[in-house]
């Protein structure tokens, strides 16, 4: 699978994708071919306010549990409900399956494009 | 996230295999083995309904014979294995003066004076002296051998094992009796199979000399394929043998667990005069143990995992040894110790999962058990 370009990434492979001063963030397909079948995730509440590279969430698999860390700062906004009921849909589908909407308020400017986060997973 | 393991564990004669059929491989008990193939999820599923093919050459095996080699064997391992004919298997332990687990073992009886102990990879060595210093303790004429790089393991589990199988062998599977084994070839290997398994399907474990390992494995995979046979790593095994409530060394017993804590009094020979650890455990039989193993269920949607504490009425009171999420049975489920008049199916658990207490209930075990 491709790296999309209009994604960004994070060396913890997350995704983040930024419209203006919105962005949805999900695990990249790296992340869900190491985790291996999805079964829980963990997601915060609206209004939490959180700085890159902290702990939003937690995502367990049949056989471990990892952290999800936020790409940038912000604030959640939205929260995936319907992925918390359908968690193996991140493997089928690890760039389209948001987890969270935020409202950036920094820390978007040393994430990687999808060249360099693609050399990385080599 | 971790990258693939260096050249510095072991490897099975059968490592170019799962690289080439694109295994993600892990570091297990100082191995380098797959963890999964097509997902553990679909491998898990494929043994319960079709077969699933294990490499699990990592497991260790110790001979003792010699025509002392009985009192040896009844002296080190908690289960009779007087009862043993030759050519029949047994689930044992190999116990400590304590009464609890150096390891758990299968006991096979090679021939009236020749036993070989199947142990788990990472206890080999430490199984290894501890044998050899018993041996030598009982006297007389035995003698242990640490024969493991003489054999690869291959497992094929689930419902169409016999059949696939059988069109590779002329030994009479169908004659084979579960936790019997017997010798003969597999496609031109000479080999011996057992009716043995760690997934709770219907299977078998054939022993092939490395050499032939490959040759061997190719032959069940192509004869399995028209059924649905895939191969299965190390991921489906465990969510495999957790479903039917099989324990795991290291896991949900060790050496500061006795036999009767984890609630395997079946793999004891109570008749026997003695073995090591043999007072300890008539003792907690009689008198009862300060805690046993259980099954658990979870209650809400989190799974409790090895390490993580069990609360009962608000106390700590225990801990999670195995747990997971099953593939067949669709539920979280897992094993823990709790004190021993808290064992009641029903008993309400609460298990904190990173800093959260979670509603858990006891079950009684197996979770999974198939229709005969």
């Amino acid at each position: 699978m491709s790296y999309p370009a209009d994604l960004k990434y994070t060396k913890d492979h997350e995704w983040v994708k930024i419209d203006g001063a919105n962005a949805k963030v999900g695990i990249t397909d790296y992340a869900q071919k190491q985790l291996g079948d999805v079964v829980y995730l963990e997601l915060p509440q609206v209004g939490r306010t959180f700085k890159k590279g902290e702990v939003f969430g937690t995502i367990e698999s049949v056989k471990a549990v990892s952290e999800l860390y936020s790409p940038v700062d912000g604030e959640v906004t939205e929260v995936h409900s319907e992925l918390v009921q359908h968690p193996e849909t991140v493997n089928k589908d690890p760039h389209g399956s948001w987890m969270i909407g935020m409202k950036v308020s920094g820390g978007q400017d040393d994430l990687l494009d999808s060249g360099a986060y693609t050399d990385l997973t080599k | 996230m971790t990258t693939s393991p260096s050249g510095t564990l072991k490897k099975t004669p059968l490592n170019a295999r799962h690289r080439s059929l694109g295994a993600r491989m892990v570091e297990f008990g100082g191995w380098d083995m797959p963890v999964e193939y097509s997902g553990i999820v679909d491998e898990h599923m494929a043994v319960r309904s079709r077969g699933g093919l294990f490499d699990v050459s990592h497991m260790g095996e110790i001979e003792i014979a010699g025509a002392d080699a009985l009192k040896a064997v009844q002296h080190i391992t908690s289960n009779d294995a007087s009862r043993l004919s030759v050519n029949q298997i047994q689930y044992s332990a190999l116990t400590t003066p304590q009464g609890t687990f150096v390891d758990d073992v299968l006991t096979y009886r090679i021939a009236d004076d020749h036993f070989m102990l199947v142990v788990n990879a990472s206890n080999i060595v430490k199984d290894f002296h501890w044998i050899a210093e018993r041996v030598k303790e009982v006297g007389g004429d035995a003698a242990a051998v640490n024969t493991s790089s003489r054999y690869a393991l291959i497992a094929l589990q689930g419902p169409v094992a016999r059949d696939v199988l059988q069109t590779l062998t002329g030994v009479d599977l169908s004659a084979m009796k579960y936790y019997w084994f017997g010798t003969g070839e597999v496609a031109g290997v000479r080999v011996t199979i057992s009716r043995t398994g760690y997934t709770g399907e219907d299977g078998f474990e054939v022993f092939v000399p490395p050499v032939s390992a490959e040759r061997v494995w190719d032959a069940i995979l192509q004869a399995g394929k028209p059924s649905g046979v895939i191969p299965a790593g190390l991921g489906a095994r465990d969510t495999l043998r957790l479903e039917a409530s099989m324990r795991l060394y290291g896991n949900d017993m060790d050496e500061s667990t006795t036999v009767v804590e984890a609630d395997l009094n079946w793999i004891v020979g109570w008749k026997k005069d003695e073995f090591l650890g043999h007072e300890i455990l008539k003792k907690q039989k009689a008198e009862g143990a300060p805690r046993k193993l259980v099954g658990f269920e979870m209650l809400e949607r989190a799974i409790g995992r090895h390490g993580y504490d069990v609360y009962i009425g608000g106390e700590k009171a225990g801990v999670v040894t195995s747990g997971t999420q099953t593939p067949y049975l669709k539920k979280a489920i897992g094993m823990a110790y709790v004190p021993a008049d808290k064992t009641a199916p029903g008993t309400e658990l609460e298990i904190d999962i990173r800093g959260r207490r979670v509603k858990a209930a006891i079950v009684s075990m197996p979770f999974y058990k198939r229709a005969k």
